[in-house]
């Protein structure tokens, strides 16, 4: 395939996707934006008045960062991950691309697209969402943009490799409940990692949320628990890898291929 | 000079269960052809059209589409394919239409370009009216159409056809056949595999007949059909077969399967000849004679249970 074939075969996918998104705007979009409207409510004008300032800042300009990073991590996940899953398990229509010319990377590209597409949104969404809750104070907005897309990055990345390997509904649904809700709940979203333990903070640098949350409310706020260019050196060298292990398990065909 | 559409040399594969699904398969069919594959179930007809259409990983041997190894041009050799398999495999949910253009669009043709094609074929296929629907509300032979429109849309050289007219009605299927005609009438080469060996019979030119993983017949239509030393006939008198008649015909293997008919075996040596006249000499008058399957079906069940 020449590069605008390749392209015309990108853009398929990406539109594709994005359709469907839209015409389930329901359970894709809403879920997390009432979700949203709920945090606020109990962060902002049920607790965080006793809850008190952070950093100088009220607690719901804390927690907004968080939270949109929150969205954007479930969001981007399960949309490569049930999108791409469903299409192998229950209509089998990925075989309709793996019979096609297109190559393994124009559809890793694709799928990724849709899942950072979907994550954006809701993360714009929810920010705009926070507005009736709270002033919000853009530091860098250029750091917030880049922390959007690779959080939003990161996540469909991951949510593809859960979908290439999931071999029943349950490989879907267990990865969310039970590894990534954790690592969102315990990276950062409700506090600052200074007023954690010791072993927790330990803990806590493990965890690849914890610099997605930072470096963005960085761009907000203006104040990190770690510095912004260490996290975003972390965070590129996950990108990288769940690229490798994505375009590998394509390539070979494993979950896809008997 | 025309180059092979499809060769497959000694082609192997293994599954995970330790099942051994294609034991060296090699077969070559040429540009334009209308190549049958025929086979029981668990044959290996599904694995080989897989490993063609790179959706089942080989163990062993090698397939090349016009030219093009599948192992080091996939991209380039799957350019060349279309494919309907035998499972149902579309977004339900997905506009017709949409199904389609879709697909172009993987084969790097823009919509601009794709949107008429789909309407064409839709139109030449019969379902112009569904374009709008989603693939759910189709009826299966509609659905058929839909997957064999799929197909056609980036115009392939090879089109591979598994099971295509499965489960769809008599008057259908035979429409299917006048349109399928149309498209190899066209150049395009078919490998098709069915289970309706009268349709194997009536389309194609060269034939293959897969068991348990190898080749056990191959060859135009007229030589697999030479494999046939015998026929079943069905003779109907016209009034109940007395038990003369079975004794007349013993040398046939005479049964008697309904009240006024009579099964027979007939070789090609002039057999049913003898046969009538035997009948005759009995005073028995025939009502109607014609055979029990199609002549390829009886190849096959021979050739399949080893009498061949």
């Amino acid at each position: 395939m020449n590069n605008k074939e390749l392209w015309i075969s990108f853009y398929t996918i990406v539109r594709k996707d994005v359709v469907r998104i839209f015409r389930i705007w329901v359970q894709t979009f809403l879920p997390s934006v009432v979700t949203s409207v709920l945090y606020f409510l109990i962060f902002g004008a049920f607790l965080g008045a006793r809850i008190g300032d952070i950093n100088g800042f009220p607690y719901i300009s804390f927690v907004v960062p968080g939270l949109v990073m929150l969205a954007v991590v479930t969001n981007s996940y399960s949309n490569t991950s049930f999108s791409f899953f469903t299409s192998k398990f229950f209509s089998r229509n990925i075989d309709e691309i793996l019979v096609s010319p297109t190559p393994p990377w124009v559809l890793l590209a694709g799928y990724i697209t849709g899942g950072v597409l979907r994550g954006l949104v809701i993360g714009v969404l929810v920010l705009l969402v926070s507005l009736f809750f709270t002033h919000l104070t853009l530091i860098d907005p250029a750091l917030i943009l880049f922390f959007f897309i690779l959080t939003a990055l990161i996540f469909s990345l991951a949510g593809l490799v859960n979908g290439i390997y999931a071999k029943t509904i349950d490989g879907i649904n267990i990865v969310p409940t039970f590894v990534l809700a954790p690592l969102v709940y315990l990276g950062g979203v409700f506090y600052s990692v200074s007023a954690l333990p010791d072993f927790w903070r330990t803990l806590t640098y493990i965890n690849p949320v914890f610099y997605l949350i930072n470096g963005f409310r960085h761009g907000f706020l203006g104040f990190s628990d770690v510095p912004v260019l260490y996290s975003i050196s972390v965070l590129l060298a996950i990108t990288l890898a769940l690229v490798i292990i994505n375009l590998y398990l394509l390539k070979k065909g494993l979950g896809l291929k008997q | 000079m025309k180059q092979p559409a499809l060769i497959i040399k000694n082609l192997r594969k293994v599954y995970g269960n330790g099942v051994e699904a294609l034991k060296g398969v090699s077969l070559e069919i040429e540009e334009g052809d209308f190549f049958a594959l025929l086979g029981p179930n668990g044959a290996g007809k599904t694995t080989i059209i897989g490993i063609t259409t790179g959706l089942v990983n080989k163990t062993g041997g090698s397939v090349e589409v016009f030219g093009h190894n599948t192992d080091s041009e996939p991209e380039k050799a799957k350019t060349f394919i279309g494919v309907v398999q035998q499972e149902v495999n579309f977004n339900p949910f997905e506009k017709c239409i949409d199904i389609v253009v879709n697909q172009a669009g993987y084969y790097g043709i823009p919509r601009s370009v794709a949107v008429p094609r789909a309407e064409k074929l839709f139109e030449d296929l019969g379902i112009a009216d569904k374009a709008e629907q989603r693939g759910i509300e189709l009826s299966g032979g509609m659905k058929r159409r839909l997957m064999i429109a799929r197909a056609l849309v980036h115009r392939p050289k090879l089109l591979i056809l598994d099971e295509p007219t499965a489960g769809v009605d008599v008057e259908l299927r035979r429409g299917m056949w006048d349109y399928l005609r149309s498209v190899t009438s066209r150049g395009t080469t078919i490998l098709l595999t069915t289970h309706y060996l009268e349709e194997a019979e009536q389309l194609c030119n060269n034939v293959a007949i897969i068991n348990r993983g190898e080749i056990i017949a191959s060859g135009t239509m007229k030589d697999v059909l030479g494999h046939l030393k015998s026929e079943t006939v069905l003779v109907s008198l016209t009034k109940p077969v007395p038990q003369s008649a079975l004794k007349a015909l013993s040398a046939h293997n005479a049964k008697k399967v309904a009240r006024n008919t009579i099964e027979i075996e007939v070789g090609k040596e002039n057999e049913l000849n003898k046969a009538i006249l035997a009948l005759h000499a009995e005073n028995l008058q025939i009502e109607s004679i014609r055979g029990k399957t199609g002549r390829l079906e009886e190849v096959f069940v021979k050739l399949i249970s080893g009498n061949g």
